[in-house]
């Protein structure tokens, strides 16, 4: 399997590697995969008080592309608003990082642990009818 | 050391110098199984598909049309059985002169229910077209081989190709012995597949290659690990691939310059024999420029070939295979040359090495050796 | 420092010992025949080659030279062993028993066999690696021919018991066929007291070259088996085709030297592979894979838990390892031989198999144990199942959002 040299640099440096406190109310986790299916991310977002995302951090379990993504959207989503963090889109990360169609499923998982980071912080925050919207939508 | 002068190339060739040269890497550091993810296994990869690239480009194919495997005789036995495997019974046709791997998988076949139809040949070798499109009738599968191993005679595949592909028939030609001696090209021949070997045209002993139309359905005679495109399983045999694809490339390159000087030696060779009162089989014929097969009257071949020997020349009295047996060349009778005849041929195989001191050399001890059988016939008689 | 990357794949193939290709080489250039020509000295002196090279496999697996057949490696033989040996035997009975756990050549020529309306059982294993006697016997029946079970299994080294099945299957009058491509070198062989009829062998598993391999047809009691490929008769009809003579002589060379050297290179081997497994148990949650008894020394497969298999390669890639059995690693399916031990899915993603050989040093061994602690550490700082265990939360209770 030959990597991008995007997807090798964030692989050997991971940006914003690490947990936030689970319980801090600024705080939004997002959990997707499993480890069944060799992917299990693990995202957070931290927002200001003006609205803005002014951290992230991340843990996965993956391969390289798993991994790379996931640091990648970490560092997108910083100075973002909770519904502009929303617009991001897959086959953007998929692009930066050339990945191969067989990898694919690794840019659509970091789409979705963004989605449910921010579902997550609007659940804590009585956004609840928004989020559950979100999340058929 | 004594070293006699090799006439017998096309059993097997000397190794070009420059395809040892790049096989030694692979028999020592480059040593990765390309199945392998690492960079051994990687590097080996590489290497295979260059050589792929290698051996498709001098036959006109694409490389994914390449499947290598362990020779020659394997890729007919894949061809025939392969393909038979995934037809319904019917007719298989293969011409009267083929290669015994071509012979035996067709007859083989006969246990799962196919009936063998033999092509037969004019008294130069040549499949006629017309008799061609009438054992087509009703047939699955057929095969003709580009040139013959022993009378070097050239068959018109092209036209052959034409009306088995109007006939929807899947034509497989043993190229065996064609490559780097005549140009082959699988589109401009229009044949379904080719079998080529590595070691007739100074490649290693030990791999080959079908070409195939992908169009063909095919199942693999070895089962296994998934290699070739799942049509032939096993650990390739990286360094004779390499080997393989470089003797290709070398052996094609040079056919312009090698084809017209073996052409004239072996000319001068057939007015020598000429003198000597022989028959050269399928001397009409369009024939390889490297292969004289023929017969000195009254002259038993074995007999013949031992007496060059001594005189230190490497020649074959038939096609080199494990049965000992001293059956008149099957592809003689098939011309109708009367078995008498046929069990004093004699086959030359000329090679990049031999030059024309070889063939004058080889001519007198011809002579020498004609005229002292033929004094001890006299003597018995 | 050692050069890298590192090879620890030696059961995916091995360097070509330079003596063996030091003896290869005059095949390659002056003494070029064909074996098979029998009228000049090329022909003579390539097939004198050939048969001093059988006398060798022979010798090392002590069996009689008439019983060795040339084929172009392992994977032809096991096709030519089983489907020779079902189709010869198919007036007696239409039913084989194989393992679980058995390389791709003999589990897909089985399927193949199946489809020509065979019928094949594929035996569990133990947690071990290892067939249970008493459960083969059950699986024993009238119609069964033909019993496949390799000697060494590629994935996890374990050596099953031969000499066991051997003896069930002869006082059944059973065809049993042995895949010994990973054992040759590595465990003694003798098919004088095993009683096995049909043995397949590789040169490329044992520092010889790739493309040659054979196949042991035992003479007394006679075995026969339908050849699978046709032409000039080769190797007494049972297998066409021109033989590679220096192939052969590189073949018969490193079987030379395995019978010469095995003793004393097992026991530097064994070192190696105690001091990696010393060096590594520190690590936390790391399984051996297979029995570590019943096992060759050159084998050692871990699984890490907790960090994900490719990830795994991609952070030790300078060290060549493999996750799988070479041939089926071009794909991400797990590995079939730890889902028959009863691995996770996971689990045996995140497996690695070491496998040690003629030429690894000690030096090599320290560099990867150290590679490994730096990299198993990094690659769990990231996984956030490893942050979940040590909060000790049971990954098994978690509801996973499936995707």
């Amino acid at each position: 399997m030959a990597y991008s040299d995007k997807v090798l640099e964030h692989y050997e440096h991971p940006r914003n590697v690490g947990s936030f406190e689970k319980s801090d109310a600024q705080v939004g986790t997002g959990m997707v995969g499993a480890p069944a299916c060799g992917d299990v991310m693990k995202l957070q977002i931290r927002v200001g008080r003006d609205g803005l995302i002014e951290d992230a951090r991340f843990k996965t379990y993956g391969c390289g592309s798993a991994i790379a993504s996931s640091s990648l959207v970490t560092e997108w989503v910083k100075g973002k608003t909770l519904d502009e963090a929303l617009t991001i889109r897959n086959t953007q990360i998929a692009e930066e990082l050339a990945l191969p169609p067989v990898k694919i499923h690794c840019s659509i998982l970091a789409e979705d642990a963004v989605k449910a980071a921010v579902a997550d912080y609007k659940h804590k925050h009585g956004m609840m009818r928004e989020a559950a919207e979100e999340a058929e939508g | 050391m004594f070293a006699p002068t090799y006439l017998d190339h096309n059993a097997t060739a000397p190794l070009d110098a420059r395809v040892l040269e790049a096989m030694l890497p692979y028999l020592r550091s480059r040593f990765g199984n390309p199945s392998s993810r690492h960079e051994y296994g990687r590097h080996a990869r590489r290497a295979i598909d260059a050589a792929r690239s290698q051996v498709a480009a001098v036959v006109g194919a694409h490389p994914t049309e390449v499947v290598f495997t362990g020779g020659g005789s394997e890729a007919n036995n894949l061809f025939l059985k392969g393909a038979a495997a995934c037809l319904r019974p019917g007719v298989v046709a293969i011409s009267a002169i083929e290669h015994p791997s071509v012979r035996e998988p067709a007859r083989q076949l006969a246990a799962r229910g196919w009936r063998l139809r033999e092509i037969g040949v004019d008294p130069l070798g040549r499949v006629d077209a017309d008799a061609f499109e009438q054992a087509l009738a009703g047939a699955r599968l057929v095969s003709v081989m580009l040139a013959n191993n022993e009378t070097g005679v050239i068959q018109h595949t092209g036209a052959l190709a034409e009306r088995a592909r109007a006939l929807r028939v899947p034509l497989h030609s043993d190229a065996v012995q064609a490559l780097g001696r005549i140009p082959v090209d699988f589109r401009a021949l229009g044949v379904s597949a080719l079998s080529l070997s590595s070691h007739k045209i100074g490649g290693p002993q030990g791999a080959g290659a079908l070409v195939l139309d992908k169009r063909i359905e095919l199942a693999p005679l070895i089962a296994g690990g998934g290699q070739e495109r799942g049509l032939r399983s096993g650990t390739e045999n990286v360094a004779a691939l390499v080997g393989f694809g470089l003797a290709c490339e070398l052996a094609v390159d040079a056919l312009a310059q090698e084809a017209p000087r073996l052409r004239e030696l072996r000319e001068r060779i057939e007015r020598g024999l000429a003198s000597l009162g022989a028959r050269v089989f399928g001397a009409g014929a369009e024939r390889l420029p490297n292969t004289v097969f023929f017969a000195l009257p009254g002259i038993d071949g074995e007999t013949l070939v031992a007496q060059l020997d001594r005189a230190g020349f490497a020649c074959a009295s038939g096609s080199a295979c494990s049965s000992a047996s001293p059956e008149p060349s099957h592809a003689l009778l098939a011309m109708g040359v009367a078995a008498d005849v046929a069990r004093g041929a004699l086959r030359v195989s000329l090679g990049r090495g031999n030059d024309a001191r070889d063939v004058e050399r080889f001519l007198a001890a011809l002579a020498d050796t004609a005229a002292r059988l033929k004094g001890m016939l006299a003597v018995s008689a | 420092m050692p050069k890298l990357p590192i090879y620890l794949d030696y059961s995916a193939t091995t360097p070509v010992d330079p003596r063996v290709a030091d003896k290869m080489i005059p095949y390659l250039t002056e003494k070029f025949g064909n074996p098979a020509s029998r009228s000049h000295p090329f022909g003579w002196e390539a097939e004198k080659a050939v048969e001093e090279a059988r006398g060798e496999v022979a010798r090392l697996v002590n069996a009689d030279p008439r019983e060795i057949i040339w084929t172009s490696g392992a994977t032809e033989s096991d096709n030519l062993a089983l489907k020779g040996a079902a189709h010869f035997l198919s007036g007696k009975g239409r039913h084989l028993i194989t393992v679980k756990t058995e390389h791709k050549a003999v589990l897909d020529t089985c399927r193949e066999l199946e489809r020509q309306g065979f019928q094949v059982t594929y035996l569990d294993v133990m947690e071990n690696g290892l067939i249970d006697l008493g459960r083969f016997e059950q699986a024993l029946r009238p119609d069964t021919t033909v019993v496949s079970v390799m000697m060494v299994n590629n994935e996890i080294g374990v050596i099953q018991p031969i000499a066991e099945i051997g003896e069930i299957c002869r006082s059944r009058g059973i065809v049993f066929h042995v895949d010994a491509a990973q054992a040759t070198g590595k465990t003694p062989i003798d098919l004088q007291e095993l009683k096995v009829d049909l043995m397949a062998f590789s040169a490329h598993k044992t520092c010889g070259p790739k493309g040659i391999g054979a196949l042991y047809v035992r003479r007394k009691p006679r075995c026969r088996i339908e050849p699978q490929m046709h032409g000039g008769g080769h190797e007494r009809g049972l297998r066409s085709g021109t033989l590679p003579t220096h192939q052969i002589v590189g073949m018969g060379e490193a079987f030379r030297i395995a019978r010469e050297e095995m003793a004393s290179e097992n026991e530097h081997i064994r070192r190696l592979r105690d001091r990696l497994l010393h060096g590594l148990s520190d690590i936390e949650a790391v399984e051996v894979n297979g029995d570590m008894e019943r096992r060759v020394p050159h084998n050692l497969n871990l699984s890490f838990a907790y960090v994900e298999g490719e990830s795994l390669i991609m952070a030790i890639k300078d060290v060549a390892v493999s996750s799988g059995s070479a041939c089926t690693s071009a794909s991400l399916e797990p590995s079939y031989v730890l889902r028959a031990l009863g691995r996770s899915d996971e689990l045996a993603h995140s497996s690695i198999r070491f496998t040690i050989g003629r030429f690894t040093t000690e030096e090599e061994i320290d560099y990867t144990v150290d590679l490994l602690h730096r990299r198993i550490d990094k690659l769990r700082e990231l996984s956030p199942l490893w942050e979940m265990v040590k909060e000790g939360v049971d990954l098994n209770t978690v509801q996973w959002a499936a995707h």
